[in-house]
């Protein structure tokens, strides 16, 4: 790991504690509190903060304003949006304006109450239509976003055999590990989910359909929530609070449908060899997996892509509980619970990097001893059609 | 009140002339007359070369399931009365990959199966029809 380039680290880290703010609190207020916490827990201030990423889920051309609200002089204004990855290609992103002395401490905030404001992100029909090409020629269909990602299952189960009890793995690791994390406990009761337990391959498989041939329990919760992240240059690195987790590797890509495309195949095949060569470790070095859990496909899907087992194989790779974080045979996968089992407002990335910081600094609720590497990978947009991969490879300092 | 399937505009710059074919019950697409690229979703450029003009081709109708969903949750207040209905990718024969629903089942929680053949359906609408499949034969 030597040859590894520590030129910016993660250095400040919040997670809002509310899935629920019961209306009280603006997207915007909950990035504020979050970005303050976050500059605290780095030992920074308002007044260090050169850079601003922003995914304008806010509000419409956030880089006009935020600056302002904050009252900062940012050097480096970057308002990239492109779902729920965005908060990874952020970080791609400063480490370049950090490698390049553009900036010196980015500042990355999430806010949303999409529980609040009733949002059916999964369920709700997609746009009336008439937007753009691919919205006037899809809008009809009443895909929702859940048969969205569907659509992929169905087809890795006809091309690789994999089954519902394969994909429950993905939610049942996750739940073990929100079980142990009480933030993710208290959201799970304010949004009302039943028999609030660890849960088993029967439960999920068990549970209501949703899309065919995705269950309940696949499917991510849509909760209120917030984040904040706090990158620092080397030399700022040197007077914060807490150990550094230091920025080794990011890649970026996208894909969209296409005439002859394999929809079991995400973006993450692009992105993940890009991040994962500029870091110089392999899947099998990882030690935890924050990998974007919007439905138990999204996971499988990713792994194989991120190069932790084969195509095609993820079903049986997964099986036997292995993603567990005190079970050896794979990496630890979303310890904090995932959007399956504790924060999902939307947009989900940023709480991966929280999470994976968190480990590598070792403060998880459900702690992978001695974790070195992590990966973040965020999917933005729908994985069974267009949609964005953000891959970020961390390493303890 | 259930209201309508979302209808697509006839004037959207890019799938404005393939709707508006619809109403003859034509579906069409474009292919590139340089690199025979098949364009889909329409769009006034080639994406496999720089300099190909497009040509609008007509399709026979018929395809293959390449995956599929049956949705049993939907709040928008026309799919919500739907329920449980397919959406699907069908793989043309002609060569595009086209997003719609597979209707004329019973059940297609049971009935439906990647690979099987199916046949264009259009559904009436006042100045558009809309292309759905069902099962062939």
């Amino acid at each position: 790991m030597s040859s590894q380039k520590r030129d910016a680290a993660i250095v400040g880290i919040y997670e809002y504690p509310d899935r629920d703010v019961d209306g009280e609190l603006s997207p915007l207020q909950i990035k504020t509190v979050c970005a303050r916490n976050a500059l605290a827990d780095a030992g920074l201030s308002w007044s260090d903060v050169d850079g601003i990423y922003d995914a304008s889920e806010g509000l419409a051309m956030s880089g006009l304003f935020l600056a302002e609200y904050w009252g900062l002089a940012p050097t480096v204004i970057d308002t990239t949006g492109v779902g729920g990855s965005s908060y990874e290609f952020h970080v791609a992103h400063a480490l370049s304006a950090i490698r390049e002395g553009r900036c010196k401490v980015a500042l990355l905030t999430y806010g949303s109450t999409a529980h609040s404001n009733r949002m059916a992100i999964g369920v709700g029909g997609r746009g009336m239509g008439g937007i753009n090409a691919a919205d006037n020629m899809e809008s009809f269909v009443g895909q929702t976003l859940v048969s969205n990602y569907a659509m992929v299952a169905h087809r890795h189960m006809h091309q690789y055999g994999t089954t519902s009890e394969q994909l429950a793995e993905i939610s049942t690791a996750t739940r073990y590990h929100a079980m142990r994390n009480p933030d993710a406990v208290r959201a799970m009761e304010d949004l009302e989910f039943i028999d609030i337990r660890e849960t088993t391959i029967d439960d999920v498989v068990n549970s209501r359909m949703i899309a065919d041939p995705l269950h309940l329990l696949e499917c991510c919760m849509i909760s209120d929530g917030g984040g904040a992240v706090v990158i620092a240059s080397s030399d700022v690195v040197r007077n914060t609070k807490k150990s550094p987790v230091w920025v080794i590797g990011a890649g970026e890509a996208t894909k969209y449908p296409t005439n002859t495309g394999d929809l079991t195949v995400s973006a993450g095949a692009q992105s993940g060899p890009v991040a994962f060569g500029e870091a110089g470790v392999t899947a099998a070095e990882i030690d935890v997996a924050m990998i974007y859990d919007s439905f138990s496909i999204t996971v499988l899907t990713i792994l194989e892509d991120l190069g932790f087992c084969a195509k095609g194989e993820g079903g049986v790779w997964v099986t036997g509980g292995k993603l567990r974080f005190d079970q050896a045979g794979g990496p630890a996968l979303n310890t904090d619970g995932g959007g399956l089992s504790s924060n999902h407002p939307g947009m989900r990335g940023i709480f991966l990097l929280i999470e994976a910081a968190r480990q590598l600094r070792g403060e998880s609720m459900a702690q992978v001893v001695n974790a070195q590497l992590a990966v973040a990978h965020g999917n933005g947009g729908m994985l069974g059609s267009r949609h964005t991969a953000g891959t970020i490879i961390l390493g303890a300092d | 009140m259930a209201g309508s399937r979302p209808l697509p505009t006839l004037d959207e710059p890019d799938s404005g002339e393939f709707w508006r074919a619809t109403t003859t019950k034509e579906l069409k697409f474009q292919r590139c007359d340089s690199c025979a690229t098949t364009i889909w979703y329409p769009r006034p450029h080639c994406t496999g070369c720089l300099d190909g003009t497009l040509a609008w081709h007509s399709s026979n109708g018929f395809g293959t399931l390449y995956s599929y969903s049956v949705v049993r949750q939907s709040y928008h207040p026309f799919f919500r009365n739907l329920v449980p209905y397919a959406v699907a990718y069908v793989d043309v024969d002609e060569g595009f990959r086209i997003l719609t629903n597979v209707v004329g089942i019973e059940d297609p929680s049971t009935e439906l199966k990647i690979g099987q053949r199916l046949q264009l359906v259009w559904e009436e609408h006042e100045g558009l029809n809309i292309p759905l499949f069902e099962p062939a034969g």
